[in-house]
């Protein structure tokens, strides 16, 4: 789960770590009364800076700096409910619907602070560079002797010596270093705790008076751990999510909306993806990865379907489930129950194996809705490219 | 013979008495898999399906000799019955769970390094010897005894390789699914040395799907120590950069774990891709039937 900067910080600051004062906003006015209280404190300037679950916001004009309260608010009253386009939101962009008004400081290095997950060591790393501002990706392909890394233990967290050797390597002097390593350390713990899977600070800066902050923050969360961080769920922001992908996490079904005409209910990730890709091989385009997972029951079936059938651009649909955990007969009853309910007149292509697969295909066969069956993927991916093509 | 598991493979289910638990229990157990009893912590002490439940793995493993365990238990407590069949030296460890905290499978592979158990999975569908043990939720129909070794990231998409060799009329050494984490216990290269060391196996299957560098590291493997033919897929040819493709391990992050990619580093090693699913048990045959003409 992706969040905005305003509330990474918000975590972040939890944590002891330092970052700018500032506040988010989502009007005109809020804009100007933070930017106001801001200056009235002693801030030089202000960055107004759109939230929004992408980055490279600088460049698409997500980011610009006022020199005064009026100068704050009108950049917040043209940026507020613009469309921000970068190279992470696709050509469609994503409007903005919120900023974070925050102070300036003087910035006299940028440098960047990550921790992922290493699945080759199993373990946690905790990355430093010198080259803030850049994306990590390209100074691994470009310099990656450049990037410092550190291994956590889990048994232990990040220990206080190799936080230092992450600070005396990127080069801050004696008096930074414990700084650095209390920066660093609240970092590592907040990462723990919050059971994430990215934690991005780029750029880490010093400021020409000596202090260390968190200029940026991003943060996502590992899915598979949000049952047990209530408070964190609050943090989502639906409207920067699909709205069919919303829906379909309602249900607990994992769907991805893409751009093409035929739509496809799989069970598993794999064959999902397999899926999607013999219906290009076979001269179509998929309009979504869907996995209804293994446990699926015949309501969550339903909803899948329902969903498959909101997106305006399908014209046939793929439905490949071979069973395990998931019974045939659990889907069949569920299709024909999506079939009734939803009044469906697109074209259905079934290529139905698996456990229970006999008592499946007779409930598809009592039904009399008219399905188009299928033997094997090749030809379920044939068949529905040609019923896309003709509908 | 086949790999990890046989006729006097010893089964304990954890998680036994939960609908899960108890609809693979019985299925494994009508293919010929001796499931000797289950765990339910709370429950221990009574029957269910006609197994003895215990309160816990050591229990057992002392009343019952099982020397593998299959594990049913929801992602909250699944890392916990991992890290407890190993302590009790379960020697195979096939967890099925799907949804398991990363944080969690961090402590679980290091708790696992000076222990002796091998780890399947988690989020598999886990493993099968056909005609001997199956120890996962896998329909069992679909297989059939014989020489080609599948080694899957995904479930479902090895059923599909598998069907597609049984109805050619090959069969399968032992097919297992590694799991579609980003962190598991047994990898491709670890199956892929089991393969290649087991007399039975003459063939074999390696399907892979996008994020990670796994693919990448086995087909260097393969071309290192691999003599028999590998026949490969990669799913996720169409997949969009930057989303996860249901598996928590299926990501393409900062350009890097793309099919593509994977795709290239195997052909690289010799090893042939198909790029549709559809092609690998034909595939399969061809590459055999070569061997065959060759010896």
């Amino acid at each position: 789960m992706k969040i905005h900067e305003y509330q990474a910080k918000a975590i972040l600051a939890k944590y002891g770590v330092a970052i700018p004062r500032g506040e988010m906003a989502t009007t005109r006015e809020q804009a100007e009364a933070v930017a106001k209280k801001l200056f009235d404190s002693g801030a030089t300037g202000v960055v107004v800076k759109a939230q929004i679950h992408a980055g490279g916001r600088g460049k698409g004009g997500g980011v610009k700096i006022a020199k005064s309260v009026s100068d704050a608010a009108e950049i917040a009253s043209r940026m507020l409910g613009m469309n921000l386009i970068t190279h992470q939101t696709g050509p469609e962009g994503k409007k903005v619907q919120r900023l974070l008004i925050e102070e300036t400081l003087p910035i006299e290095k940028e440098l960047y602070l990550g921790i992922v997950l290493d699945r080759v060591a199993a373990r946690p790393v905790f990355m430093a560079s010198g080259s803030g501002g850049m994306e990590i990706e390209q100074v691994a392909a470009e310099h990656p002797d450049a990037i410092l890394k550190e291994y956590i233990d889990p048994g232990v967290g990040l220990l206080a010596y190799q936080a230092r050797k992450l600070a005396f390597g990127l080069g801050l002097g004696a008096k930074q270093v414990p700084q650095a390593v209390e920066f660093m350390s609240g970092l590592y713990r907040a990462f723990e705790e919050t059971d994430s899977s990215l934690f991005e600070i780029n750029p880490f800066i010093t400021t020409t008076d000596g202090r260390l902050f968190a200029l940026d923050a991003k943060i996502n969360f590992d899915d598979n751990a949000l049952f047990r961080h209530k408070d964190l769920l609050e943090l989502r922001d639906i409207t920067e999510e699909d709205p069919l992908e919303v829906e379909a996490s309602k249900y607990r079904l994992n769907y991805i909306k893409l751009d093409g005409n035929v739509a496809c209910m799989v069970n598993g990730a794999g064959l999902a993806m397999a899926t999607m890709d013999i219906i290009q091989y076979a001269g179509g385009m998929p309009a979504n990865f869907l996995d209804v997972g293994g446990g699926a029951n015949a309501e969550q079936v339903t909803h899948a379907f329902e969903i498959l059938l909101k997106d305006p651009n399908v014209r046939a649909v793929l439905i490949n489930i071979f069973g395990g955990i998931l019974r045939v007969d659990t889907l069949a009853t569920g299709l024909v129950q999506a079939a009734r309910q939803t009044n469906i007149q697109l074209p259905i292509v079934l290529r139905l194996e698996g456990t229970n697969v006999e008592a499946g295909r007779e409930i598809l066969k009592q039904s009399g809705i008219n399905f188009i069956v299928a033997d094997t993927m090749k030809d379920a991916a044939e068949k529905v490219v040609a019923a896309a093509g003709r509908n | 013979m086949s790999i990890l598991v046989d006729k006097s493979t010893r089964v304990i289910v954890q998680g036994l008495t939960g609908r899960e638990g108890t609809f693979h229990a019985k299925t494994c157990a009508e293919y010929g898999t001796r499931i000797v009893g289950g765990v339910t912590p709370g429950k221990g002490g009574s029957t269910h399906e006609g197994w003895p439940v215990f309160n816990t793995v050591q229990q057992a493993v002392s009343a019952t000799n099982a020397d593998a365990s299959v594990i049913f238990v929801p992602p909250p407590f699944a890392a916990d019955a991992i890290m407890e069949a190993a302590d009790a030296e379960i020697e195979l460890i096939v967890c099925i769970t799907e949804g398991i905290p990363t944080l969690d499978m961090v402590r679980v592979w290091e708790f696992l390094q000076d222990r002796r158990s091998r780890l399947i999975g988690p989020n598999c569908p886990g493993i099968i010897s056909p005609g001997k043990c199956k120890i996962g939720i896998m329909p069992g129909h679909i297989h059939r005894p014989g020489n080609v070794g599948i080694v899957s990231r995904s479930g479902t998409l090895t059923y599909e390789a598998v069907y597609q060799l049984t109805q050619r009329g090959v069969g399968q050494s032992t097919a297992i699914g590694i799991g579609g984490d980003p962190i598991i216990g047994t990898n491709f290269v670890d199956t892929l040395e089991l393969f290649e060391k087991d007399p039975q196996t003459e063939a074999i299957v390696l399907i892979g799907e996008i994020g990670g560098n796994a693919e990448e590291t086995a087909a260097d493997y393969i071309r290192r120590h691999v003599r028999k033919p590998v026949v490969a897929f990669i799913a996720g040819q169409t997949a969009p950069p930057g989303r996860r493709m249901g598996h928590a391990g299926a990501i393409i992050s900062g350009g890097l774990g793309t099919a593509a990619e994977k795709i290239r580093a195997l052909e690289a090693a010799g090893i042939r891709v198909v790029k549709s699913p559809a092609m690998i048990g034909e595939t399969v045959v061809a590459a055999m039937s070569a061997i065959a003409t060759r010896t």
